[in-house]
């Protein structure tokens, strides 16, 4: 069954039929009931399920992660809303210390099937600490898998598919586009969790990112088609682990990359992903693999938020430079 | 808040009205049982002080002494029952082994072939140790959540009903992590005890500088039900514990247990305390030493040399054969690093472990 739906409600969905399915999957966050979260992602979950399955829990970021932990060892299968991306840090040890390294220290003979949903990423015009990319922080750690939707069909599948994973895993959305629609097919996934996908295929000039930034290139990619100039854009859905194969597979076609993203450029997944393109394509290479980010800045007030935050401009300025060479 | 006792530091037993109550639970023991708390305190003694030796002769590298803790340690392992879960910090080798975790086990972590060392479903549900101060009092919380949401607990049936201790100390009860533990223990009322050993010194710190008041006292400002023992005294510690614990399982109300003990050895084997506190202190608290005090307890109920001798003669044995294992134990593959970091594989991980493989096999010999 194929619907029109914004992200905020196919992610909605998702957990409403994984709840349906399965009644080890329990929701906990802050104002994730009555309220359905500050972005309503949760809305009317707590009234079809209960308090027991949809938890408002005391607020204390490291107690929902560090307890969702203890869930996890008696069997449950939670999923925890972080409010807001800048929130995160309360629980930062809980998820690298302890999350990230438990199955490692079980051998593998305890699952840590938690879901920890981050909405992320600017364009909101929000207040401090409201508006960050903390994925890097999470895709550099051992043990955790972090994925990016950016599509309302992804957003479904890859929800889906993360609550079934035994793993931990991030699940960063797009706040910017949770109230963007796009087609949501319940029937069947079509990829895997952590494929990258051809979000827009050209011929001159690859375009990398993950998340909200998609669109950017898009509308970049667009523009660019207007100047007789074919991009092609790679959707990574999951910066941790990488599906390298379509963004190789892309290179070697059209020798050029631009990686974009709106966390700050120094030692971010975009530096990753160009240093690994570098050491499996060089010989495919006409330019060196360009990085458009924020800058190495805390993120800004927000009426400077259209500067720090990468835009189809800078994009298309990277897409020149890369075309000069 | 009063500080119960059974035992005086010289085996002699406090009667008053004011633990008649904490009395008729632990006169209900026989002893037999009497002479196995003996014996489990005796015995991760002497494990425990053969492990300090094998780190002095290089054999481990690290080794956390629970020397002069195993008083409190045996009392609420003896007050547990063979549903309840157990989530210890890193010093409670004691309880650890109660629940079925070998010692040679824990010896694996400190000599660095392993980060777990056991799979919790064979060890009666001791959890793994956890070294980030105060973590697990989350992780137990959580797990005791996930108790009440199953109805495992709160029937009344204490042979049914489950509950969850979590053990950590005067250091960690400053940690956020222990806080919010006791915020959600409340809010969730789940089946929990609380249990902190307040052991004086977190490495160079003392306790006065964690809290200017009991920790007990500030567990009952959360809400929970809080009480502190003398941890020294193993039959007081039992005693109070069986009945928190009973309560904790039986009404789904977290309680809050502060032990009052003494680490007499160093924090770990890195550890120098003659830097941070004296030896008029250390001897003061040898008096209240909890073995002897056992002893002494024992021997005024008519045990006999012999019964007495036969426990440091097991202690003798298990500690011969930990040196015997810890002299012998080989070191870990390097698959180790490799194959457990997710419950599925990893495309990165895998080619990093065959490029470790061919790496290794280009110095010739075998791979």
């Amino acid at each position: 069954m194929t619907e029109q739906l914004p992200i905020a409600r196919a992610l909605n969905l998702a957990m409403r039929d994984a709840m349906t399915a399965d009644d080890k999957v329990v929701l906990m966050g802050e104002d994730i009931g009555d309220l359905g979260g500050v972005f309503r992602v949760t809305d009317g979950l707590k009234a079809d399920f209960g308090d027991r399955r949809v938890l408002d829990t005391p607020l204390a970021e490291s107690g929902i992660i560090g307890t969702a932990i203890g869930l996890a060892m008696r069997g449950y299968r939670p999923v925890c809303e972080i409010q807001f991306d800048g929130f995160v840090y309360p629980g930062f040890d809980q998820i690298v210390s302890q999350l990230a390294k438990l199955t490692n220290r079980h051998r593998g003979t305890q699952p840590f099937p938690v879901v920890i949903r981050i909405p992320h990423g600017g364009h909101i015009g929000a207040i401090e600490h409201h508006q960050e990319s903390p994925e890097g922080y999470f895709a550099h750690t051992a043990g955790l898998r972090v994925v990016a939707p950016s599509t309302a069909n992804d957003a479904y599948w890859m929800m889906r598919q993360a609550i079934e994973s035994d793993d931990p895993i991030i699940f960063m959305e797009p706040k910017a586009k949770y109230w963007t629609k796009g087609a949501v097919d319940t029937t069947a996934p079509a990829h895997p969790l952590h494929a990258s996908v051809v979000a827009k295929p050209g011929e001159q000039v690859t375009l990398v990112g993950h998340s909200a930034m998609v669109h950017v290139l898009l509308q970049a990619a667009a523009i660019a088609e207007g100047e007789g100039i074919s991009c092609e854009v790679i959707d990574l859905r999951s910066v941790a682990p990488v599906d390298y194969q379509p963004v190789v597979d892309s290179l070697r076609k059209t020798g050029r990359c631009v990686v974009a993203q709106e966390a700050p450029g120094h030692a971010s997944i975009g530096s990753e992903v160009a240093a690994t393109l570098m050491e499996r394509c060089f010989y495919s290479l006409e330019a060196p693999v360009l990085r458009v980010s924020a800058f190495d800045a805390p993120f800004p007030p927000s009426q400077l938020e259209s500067i720090y935050l990468p835009d189809a401009d800078r994009v298309l300025d990277a897409v020149d430079r890369v075309l000069a060479y | 808040m009063t500080r119960t006792q059974l035992l005086a530091a010289d085996g002699t037993e406090v009667r008053s009205d004011e633990n008649e109550r904490h009395w008729a639970v632990a006169d209900a023991l026989d002893d037999e049982t009497r002479l196995g708390m003996l014996r489990e305190m005796v015995v991760t003694r002497a494990l425990d002080t053969e492990a300090g030796n094998l780190q002095r002769q290089g054999k481990l590298g690290l080794w956390a002494p629970s020397l002069g803790q195993e008083g409190g340690q045996a009392g609420v392992g003896f007050a547990m029952r063979p549903q309840d879960t157990l989530f210890p910090s890193y010093r409670e080798h004691l309880m650890a082994r109660m629940r079925g975790v070998r010692f040679e086990q824990i010896i694996d972590i400190f000599r660095g072939s392993t980060h777990g060392g056991w799979n919790p479903a064979e060890t009666q549900n001791c959890r793994l140790y956890s070294l980030v101060i105060g973590t697990h009092a989350l992780h137990g919380t959580g797990y005791a959540m996930g108790i009440r949401f199953d109805e495992e607990s709160g029937s009344g049936d204490v042979d049914r009903d489950e509950a969850v201790v979590i053990c950590y100390g005067d250091g960690a009860s400053s940690q956020g992590d222990a806080s919010e533990g006791l915020v959600f223990a409340n809010t969730y009322e789940t089946p929990t005890l609380f249990m902190v050993q307040n052991n004086k010194w977190a490495i160079s710190v003392p306790s006065s500088t964690q809290s200017r008041t009991s920790l007990a006292t500030r567990a009952s400002g959360f809400g929970l039900d809080a009480a502190e023992v003398d941890g020294n005294d193993v039959l007081a510690s039992y005693a109070v514990a069986r009945q928190m614990l009973d309560e904790a399982r039986t009404k789904n109300r977290p309680q809050y247990l502060e032990l009052d003990t003494y680490r007499m050895g160093a924090h770990t084997t890195s550890d120098d305390p003659t830097r941070y506190r004296t030896r008029d202190e250390e001897e003061a608290w040898r008096q209240r030493d909890p073995i002897e005090r056992m002893r002494a307890h024992l021997r005024s109920r008519g045990a006999t040399d012999a019964q007495i001798a036969s426990v440091d003669e097991e202690a003798r044995d298990a500690a011969a054969a930990v040196r015997g294992y810890t002299m012998t134990a080989g070191s870990p593959s390097s698959d180790e690093i490799f194959d457990f970091v997710f419950s599925e594989g990893n495309e990165s991980l895998e080619e990093q472990k065959l490029a470790l493989a061919r790496f290794e096999a280009s110095f010739g010999g075998d791979a």
